[in-house]
């Protein structure tokens, strides 16, 4: 299986193709509904983000508490069309790519294609086997969200395939 | 009168939380199992190899098996012959509280439906009562996630419906959100009844073996059928495609009127959790 090494590149996503499983190491971002609109407010806004979107990933996932010792709980995907209306945007600010589960707006089909962007599946209600691939965990952002704040996340080795590539191409049964 | 104490009855609650959580049913397991040696789709056949690994880790761990914990609906089945010294909706609530505490599982239920604001403790859970002859009391922890709640339905057909439509109203159910609820998906469909009774048994029909048959004929075909069609929609382990849609459809039905046919389905997720104990 390809390994990737996080940042994803606009040279590494143009090289992605939709049905290809591949295993992501590095540092990608936590966030789902609340932080998403947040994000998308501050976009709206103009206001500085509290992370650089450039190259980086965000994966849809709120983790359950970490039991003493462990950097998080199990950290499944969430449903990624519930971020449907927030993506473009953030794809428009330098988003590479989102990790999710199901399906995808035709909106955000047409965005991801437009900047070259990817969109990733992982496994849904595999939440503990994740939390195995996850080294280091950290809270960048809106803390008070509670699970829904933004979290850094150390991946490595976590499995996901390709559902959406950068030419549009998409492997998602509607 | 055999006396059961609301502490036991809070114990063994919150003793069944966990194990729900953290250790995949048997039947669930390996009907996964057997579904990756079948799956044509390589992709598929990762996928699920993904979950019984997950299933695995989770129980070594000590980790939920999704993050997703649900809602707990509680079956509480008392016999006629035990005498239970307090509040048993109390202490079946304190189980679950102390349960999702311990456990360290997501808190995800708020205390009213259109204020929206968390309670904090994962209660209140749905209890079902039934009642029996027995000396015994039996308790199932049902924990349900909503992201395939809320892709369940129902249709009230009319009393004329052939099995053709009832088999098209449930896959028309699974091809409509089955690919975002977590599939390969189990079915529990309750046929018959009035509206509330027949959610009522797709809840309890999600209890049953996954691969059990039915011993009604007329079921057991109306099973294998619907098993059938909703595999040849291919949409496949996390929707990805493939022939394994569906592990399993179990149905349970009950009188009804003469003037109509509702049918429940209630659609799970491949986490299909649930423990029991008799006490």
């Amino acid at each position: 299986m390809r390994k990737i090494y996080l940042p994803l590149t606009e040279e590494i996503r143009e090289s992605l193709r939709a049905g290809e499983e591949v295993l992501l190491s590095g540092k990608m971002y936590t966030a789902r509904d609340a932080a998403h609109k947040r994000l998308y407010e501050a976009i709206k806004k103009h206001k500085k983000l509290p992370l650089d979107l450039t190259d980086n990933v965000i994966y849809y996932c709120g983790p359950t508490p970490a039991k003493p010792g462990a950097p998080v709980g199990s950290c499944g995907p969430t449903t990624a069309k519930r971020m449907d209306g927030f993506t473009p945007a953030l794809l428009a600010s330098g988003l590479a790519g989102m990790i999710g589960k199901g399906r995808r707006s035709e909106e955000v089909k047409k965005a991801i294609k437009r900047y070259k962007a990817v969109y990733l599946v992982a496994v849904g209600g595999a939440g503990a086997y994740f939390a195995s691939k996850i080294k280091k965990a950290n809270i960048l952002a809106y803390k008070e969200l509670g699970p829904e704040a933004i979290y850094e996340l150390w991946v490595e080795n976590f499995p996901a395939i390709v559902a959406i590539d950068s030419r549009g191409q998409s492997i998602i049964k509607e | 009168m055999r006396k059961i104490s609301t502490k036991k009855i809070t114990d063994v609650v919150s003793r069944l939380v966990l194990k729900a959580n953290f250790s995949l049913r048997k039947d669930v397991l390996s009907s996964l199992k057997r579904a990756a040696l079948s799956e044509k789709s390589p992709l598929g056949k990762s996928i699920l190899k993904i979950l019984i690994e997950n299933a695995r880790i989770a129980e070594k761990e000590g980790l939920a098996i999704c993050q997703y914990t649900g809602i707990a609906v509680v079956f509480c089945e008392i016999g006629q012959k035990v005498h239970v010294g307090g509040d048993i909706d109390k202490a079946i609530n304190e189980g679950i509280r102390l349960g999702y505490k311990k456990g360290c599982l997501r808190k995800s239920v708020v205390s009213d439906p259109i204020i929206r604001k968390n309670t904090g403790t994962n209660t209140p859970s749905i209890i079902h009562y039934s009642f029996n002859k027995s000396d015994k009391l039996r308790l199932t922890v049902l924990p349900k996630g909503f992201g395939c709640e809320n892709a369940s339905k129902v249709f009230m057909l009319k009393p004329t419906a052939t099995e053709e439509e009832i088999i098209e109203s449930v896959v028309g159910a699974v091809k409509e959100q089955g690919a975002d609820a977590c599939p390969p998906l189990i079915l529990g469909i309750g046929i018959g009844g009035t509206l509330d009774k027949a959610a009522t048994l797709s809840k309890e029909a999600t209890l049953l073996p996954v691969n059990k048959t039915n011993p009604k004929k007329h079921l057991k075909r109306l099973e294998s059928l619907i098993l059938k069609r909703v595999n040849e929609t291919g949409i496949g382990p996390a929707g990805l495609g493939g022939k394994t849609t569906c592990l399993g459809v179990n149905i349970l039905s009950f009188p009804t009127h003469i003037a109509g046919l509702p049918v429940v389905v209630n659609i799970n997720c491949h986490a299909l959790r649930s423990a029991e104990s008799l006490i």
